[in-house]
């Protein structure tokens, strides 16, 4: 009962159960790391991934459930330029303190710049509050979100 | 105490592989010190960032430097480090003086560098360090190289770039050969104990590959893969049967908070004394009462730890705050030598002091003496942290003054409040073991020992009980409520948070009272020029501030974190709805650490400072019935998001000449302070106690809240 996902562009055949939830797939077989469990109740953000394109967080949904679809994972956001423009701005702007929320910012970013190459205050702001920073690195996410945004 | 016990330049700073080696006992927990440390040697020898390295901070290798706590981290470890390479380019340039000629004031140091201009001699500090005298103590007055700092070159964050890319490693990341995954299975509440698990529950478990380890009430189970675990936990849980000892006690806290529960003393100049507490003000002008609930440091990443027990050495990977405390405690608990534990800090997400980190190491190694050779991966859930970690205690201040001709002439300030010292650490009735969580849980328990009050200055619930304002008689008692329902120890400004939001919201409601300025109130009972330094340059900034809407408000307040540490003043704006609801739109931090060192890392320090207080005044309080703790998540127990975010403008007055001080807990106070007043300017609404949520600021509204 091999479950194939494809993550950051590769085709894998994983072999945990496949209501494990995504991101204990992610991390614990497939060793990516990269991406920060901090509630597996969907409330803070950490875990987001990218799911053709859009913002999933992973902490909950069985990996089952991503058969077939494109997941991005923090590692692989660097592939594209516009993620590697948002890992840019984030160190520019020194945009974090601890750094557990950065992971699923980057991901939360990259996303809304791909939709939204110039996004205003509003858009930002939605995009960014399913995230919790508890730190409060945010002045310096939303000065990263601009700079990318340039 | 950093250079008492580790006096010698080697202690700090060593060459090693061709780079420079710099040893701290100081942590990051997300305050980036070890940046500013890398800084400060490189200010010092000029050696490239791309050749320093900060050691691993691991017991028995790294200087025992205490707690990372108290905002202490810079004046400790980064003055023993900028003394110890101060002291070591001394003596490289005698060694350079003796090889060459020329004078001392001859020889430039740049790029890592000695360099005799008009001569071809140049000696790199890293190759030359290995003939300087390995015992060469470190001169505590050391002269530092420049006080200019703004002109040199700036490191980047330590571990962003890793971070940005996934390849950061914190304790939960950690991997190993034969590793097991474990998780606790936690009673319903701190009273409650196991009396019996369903033997098919057990058998399910174990017929899963699950290893069960109890120990008395302290329960675990341990897997190899990570999801059967945490699925097989709570499964686990269900068929546990617990005796509950008649619940968690529900009475209201605040009522408890009173001077006939309390340990009662009366502080000088900011210092508890065994002395008769001098009587209450008698017809004082004005009385308040300010409170905080209990809230909790909330860390993002929930504690975590790894484990390996081979027979004889216990290896631990730990998040804790203090590796040598805890070294001593577990050596304690489990009847070995401190030898025989060794606690190595990897990173785990900012945790604002005592969190579930020490608990989570203990955790992890009594499951690991259980499976020996076994590297265990333990990790707290969210609900976990939520209701296990060591809350700030709730706390009431009680403040009356006395005045003349519209000034404070007599000041009175009670505090009161259960312990802010819990972290485990050596101490009487074996403290050490008797804080550490699973202890208590154990067949054999250990703990918890009643409270005793801190006498230190400025330390635990009287942080900042003595104002900083010169008033002339002062009446302080520090009132310590023991034995209260939660566990508690130290959070982020110990007890500065609640006294520093009263004492601030007093001066705010007089000069109200009074029609006067509070910049002019504040102003006439301070003399300190670098705290009237503060008060111009954010007055000024607040004077060119466009004007307030109908519905917005402004507040201020001043701060100086122990009295002697970082000076905030801060202003906040707010706008407000007919909800009640408060959203912050401005704040101006203005601040005074001394010597800048870090000036990005200690703005970021300002900002995230006001961001928690902000969290702290308007959306947390931990809430609990007899059945257990109800703050389980962030929706039961909310915290500030990016929605509510202010444009915050940090200014700081860099005093090149002066002692750098630590501003990690320097700017919470005032903005919980500045935000209740912002709110009353907005409303005509005080609100004394926190947090300041919108059914609070209805309910004090119908109360007839314009108490000022």
């Amino acid at each position: 009962m091999s479950l194939s996902l494809r993550v950051n562009g590769k085709d894998h055949a994983v072999t945990s159960d496949p209501d494990t939830p995504l991101i204990y797939v992610l991390r614990d077989e497939l060793k990516l790391k990269g991406t920060k469990l901090g509630c597996g109740l969907e409330q803070c953000g950490t875990c987001a991934v990218l799911v053709d394109g859009e913002v999933v967080l992973s902490c909950v949904s069985s990996a089952a459930s991503f058969k077939g679809r494109a997941i991005t994972t923090i590692e692989g956001i660097g592939d594209t330029d516009t993620g590697r423009r948002v890992q840019q701005a984030f160190i520019e702007t020194s945009a974090a303190q601890c750094g557990y929320c950065t992971a699923g910012l980057v991901v939360a970013v990259t996303a809304l710049l791909k939709k939204t190459p110039a996004p205003d205050r509003v858009a930002t702001i939605a995009a960014l509050t399913p995230h919790l920073c508890r730190c409060g690195a945010h002045p310096r996410v939303l000065r990263a979100v601009e700079l990318a945004a340039k | 105490m950093s250079l008492n016990d580790h006096p010698l330049i080697a202690d700090w700073i060593e060459a090693r592989d061709g780079r420079l080696l710099v040893h701290t006992g100081k942590v990051d927990i997300g305050q980036r010190i070890s940046t500013a440390l890398l800084q400060i040697a490189h200010e010092e020898l000029t050696v490239p960032y791309s050749q320093i390295d900060i050691a691993p901070v691991r017991t028995g290798h790294a200087p025992d430097e205490g707690i990372t706590s108290g905002s202490n981290s810079i004046e400790q470890s980064g003055n023993a480090i900028r003394r110890a390479a101060a002291t070591l380019r001394g003596h490289l340039i005698a060694l350079a003086m003796a090889r060459f000629g020329g004078a001392a004031d001859d020889w430039l140091i740049e790029d890592g560098i000695l360099h005799l201009p008009g001569t071809n001699h140049r000696l790199p500090v890293i190759g030359m360090m290995t003939d300087a005298d390995p015992a060469a103590q470190v001169d505590p007055d050391a002269a530092p190289l420049t006080t200019d700092t703004e002109v040199l070159e700036k490191p980047v964050m330590r571990g962003l770039a890793d971070l940005v890319t996934g390849r950061f490693t914190f304790v939960h990341d950690l991997d190993a050969p034969g590793m097991l995954h474990a998780r606790i299975i936690r009673p319903p509440h701190a009273r409650a104990r196991l009396s019996e698990i369903a033997p098919t529950a057990i058998e399910r478990a174990k017929a899963n590959g699950l290893h069960l380890i109890r120990d008395g009430s302290f329960l675990a189970i341990a897997g190899p893969q990570e999801w059967p675990v945490v699925d097989g936990a709570p499964k686990l849980a269900n068929a546990c049967t617990w005796d509950l000892h008649g619940g968690l006690p529900e009475a209201d806290i605040f009522a408890n908070l009173t001077a006939e529960n309390a340990i009662r003393l009366p502080v000088i100049d900011a210092t508890p004394v065994q002395a008769p507490v001098p009587a209450a003000l008698s017809n004082p002008d004005f009385t308040a009462r300010y409170e905080r609930p209990y809230q909790m440091h909330g860390s993002l990443a929930p504690s975590a730890a790894m484990a390996r027990w081979d027979g004889r050495t216990l290896a631990i990977h730990s998040h804790s705050q203090g590796i040598y405390a805890l070294r001593a405690s577990i050596a304690d608990s489990l009847g070995l030598d401190a030898a025989q534990v060794d606690i190595t800090h990897v990173p785990g997400s900012g945790c604002y002091g005592h969190n579930g980190a020490d608990d989570a190491a203990y955790d992890a190694a009594l499951i690991a003496m259980a499976i020996p050779n076994a590297p265990i991966l333990l990790k707290w859930t969210r609900d976990e942290e939520h209701r296990w970690e060591p809350y700030a205690p709730a706390m009431a201040v009680d403040l009356a003054a006395i005045l003349d001709k519209d000034q404070i002439n007599t000041f009175s300030a009670e505090a009161f409040s259960d312990t802010h010292r819990g972290r485990a650490r050596p101490g009487p009735y074996r403290a050490g073991p008797a804080r550490l969580l699973a202890n208590r849980f154990r067949d054999d328990p250990i703990g918890p020992n009643p409270a005793t009050p801190n006498m230190t200055r400025h330390a635990g619930l009287h942080r900042n009980l003595d104002p900083i304002y010169a008033f002339a008689e002062k009446r302080l008692v520090k009132n310590l409520v023991a034995g209260g329902p939660h566990r508690t120890s130290a959070m982020r400004c110990l007890g500065a948070a609640a006294n520093i939001f009263a004492i601030e919201s007093f001066l705010d409601e007089l000069a109200r009272n009074q029609g006067a300025d509070a910049f002019a109130l504040r102003r006439a009972h301070l003399n300190d020029p670098r705290a009237l330094a503060i008060l111009d340059e954010l007055e000024r900034q607040v004077k060119a501030m466009p004007p307030l809407t109908e519905t917005g408000g402004r507040g201020m307040a001043y701060a100086q974190y122990k009295n002697q540490m970082t000076r905030v003043g801060i202003c906040v704006e707010i706008d407000t709805n007919d909800r009640a609801e408060v959203r912050l739109t401005r704040a101006l931090i203005v601040a005074d650490a001394g010597r800048v060192v870090d000036s990005d890392g200690l703005t970021a320090q300002l900002e995230g400072g006001f961001i928690q207080g902000a969290s702290w005044a308007l959306c947390e309080q931990v809430t609990w019935d007899r059945d257990g703790i109800l703050s389980c998540d962030w929706e039961s127990y909310p915290v500030i998001r990016f929605d509510n975010i202010p444009e915050i403008t940090v200014t700081i007055l860099n005093r090149p000449t002066e002692k750098s001080v630590g501003a990690g807990e320097a700017s919470p106070g005032p903005a919980i302070a500045a935000i209740a007043n912002a709110i009353h300017d907005a409303t005509g609404i005080r609100m004394r106690r926190m947090p300041f949520t919108a059914d609070a600021i209805l309910q004090q509204a119908l109360m007839g809240g314009s108490t000022a």
